[in-house]
C-alpha cells in the first residue's frame, strides 16, 4: 500500500481537484484524476519522505476559519496603511520567531499562514529549522507580533499536527 | 449577457458587493506596490489581492453561476485554494532571495547562523 501510494490522502485530493477543475464526474475524468493521483505522489516521493499527519480534522477546520478571519482583518489594516499612513510613520521590522514545532509540514503551514496574512511575510527559515525570519510591514512593537504568532497560530498547530 | 437577467436581485446585489470589495482590495494592493518604498515593504502589497481580493471575487463568481444553475461551485474553490497555496511560496522565495543578496540591509538579529542549501529539512 505505502509503496504504491505513499500519500493516500494526496491521491484522493488530486483526483477530487481534477474532477473539480474539469467540472464533471464522468468515468473519464474520474479515471484520469485517479491516474494523476497515483503518478504525482510517486514522482514527488523523493522530495517528501514523511507523511502528513492531521490528528484532528475539526481543529484543522477551526484553524482554517481563524486564519481566514485574521486575513480579512489584516486586509483592512494593510489597506489603511497603504492609503493613509504617511511613509515617515511606517515602522517596518524584522522579527525572528523561535519555533517549538519540529514537524516539517507543520512549519510549512505556519510559514504559509504568516505570509497569507497581509502585513507579515515569512522571508526565511533558519538552517536548523528552529526559527522563522519574518518581515512586518508596520510593527511598532515587534515583540508583540512574535508573541501573537506563537500563541495564536503555533500553539494551535501544535495541537493538531504534532 | 441575457442569462444574467434571470439572476435573483438579492444574489446580484451580494455578488456586486463582493466584486467591489475584491476589486478595491486588489487596487489598493497594487497602489501599495507604487507607494511603498523598499522591496521588503512592497512584498506585503500583493497579499491584499491574493487573499481576500481573490477570495471575494471567487465567492461572487460561485454565487452567480451556482444560482444560475449552469455549473457546480467547486471549480472556483479549486482556483482559490491554488492561489492561496502558491502565493506564500512565491513570496517566501522572493523575500529570501532579496535579503540574501543584500547583506547591507540584512536584519540585525534575524540572520540565520549559516546560509543553507542542502539542509533545509529540519534536523530531527
Amino acid at each position: 500500500m505505502s509503496r504504491v501510494l505513499p500519500h493516500p490522502g494526496l491521491t484522493l485530493l488530486l483526483a477530487a481537484v481534477w474532477c473539480a477543475l474539469v467540472g464533471s464526474l464522468s468515468a473519464n475524468s474520474v479515471l484520469f484524476g485517479v491516474m494523476l493521483g497515483v503518478v504525482i505522489p510517486a514522482v514527488v516521493r523523493p522530495f517528501w519522505p514523511e507523511t502528513l499527519v492531521v490528528r484532528s480534522f475539526p481543529r484543522a477546520a477551526g484553524y482554517a476559519l481563524l486564519v481566514l478571519w485574521d486575513i480579512a482583518v489584516s486586509n483592512v489594516v494593510v489597506a489603511r496603511i497603504v492609503l493613509f499612513l504617511p511613509r515617515s510613520a511606517l515602522r517596518p521590522a524584522w522579527v525572528t520567531v523561535p519555533l517549538d514545532l519540529t514537524n516539517a509540514e507543520a512549519i510549512t503551514v505556519l510559514a504559509g499562514t504568516i505570509t497569507m496574512t497581509p502585513g507579515t511575510v515569512t522571508a526565511d527559515v533558519s538552517a536548523d529549522g528552529r526559527a522563522l525570519l519574518i518581515h512586518c510591514l508596520h510593527a511598532p512593537d515587534p515583540d508583540s507580533v512574535r508573541d501573537d504568532i506563537k500563541s495564536r497560530y503555533e500553539a494551535r498547530l501544535k495541537e493538531f499536527m504534532e | 449577457m441575457t442569462h444574467l437577467d434571470s439572476l435573483h436581485p438579492a444574489i446580484a446585489l451580494i455578488a456586486a458587493v463582493l466584486l467591489i470589495i475584491g476589486a478595491t482590495l486588489t487596487v489598493i494592493g497594487n497602489l501599495g506596490l507604487v507607494r511603498l518604498r523598499s522591496f521588503y515593504e512592497r512584498l506585503h502589497a500583493p497579499t491584499l489581492g491574493t487573499s481576500w481580493g481573490t477570495a471575494s471575487t471567487i465567492i461572487a463568481s460561485a454565487l452567480i453561476f451556482s444560482s444560475l444553475g449552469s455549473r457546480l461551485v467547486v471549480h472556483e474553490l479549486a482556483i482559490g485554494v491554488f492561489v492561496m497555496v502558491t502565493m506564500p511560496i512565491a513570496l517566501l522565495l522572493l523575500g529570501r532571495a532579496a535579503y540574501r543578496r543584500d547583506p547591507g540591509k540584512a536584519p540585525p538579529s534575524g540572520r540565520p547562523a549559516k546560509p543553507m542549501r542542502e539542509d533545509e529539512q529540519p534536523v530531527p
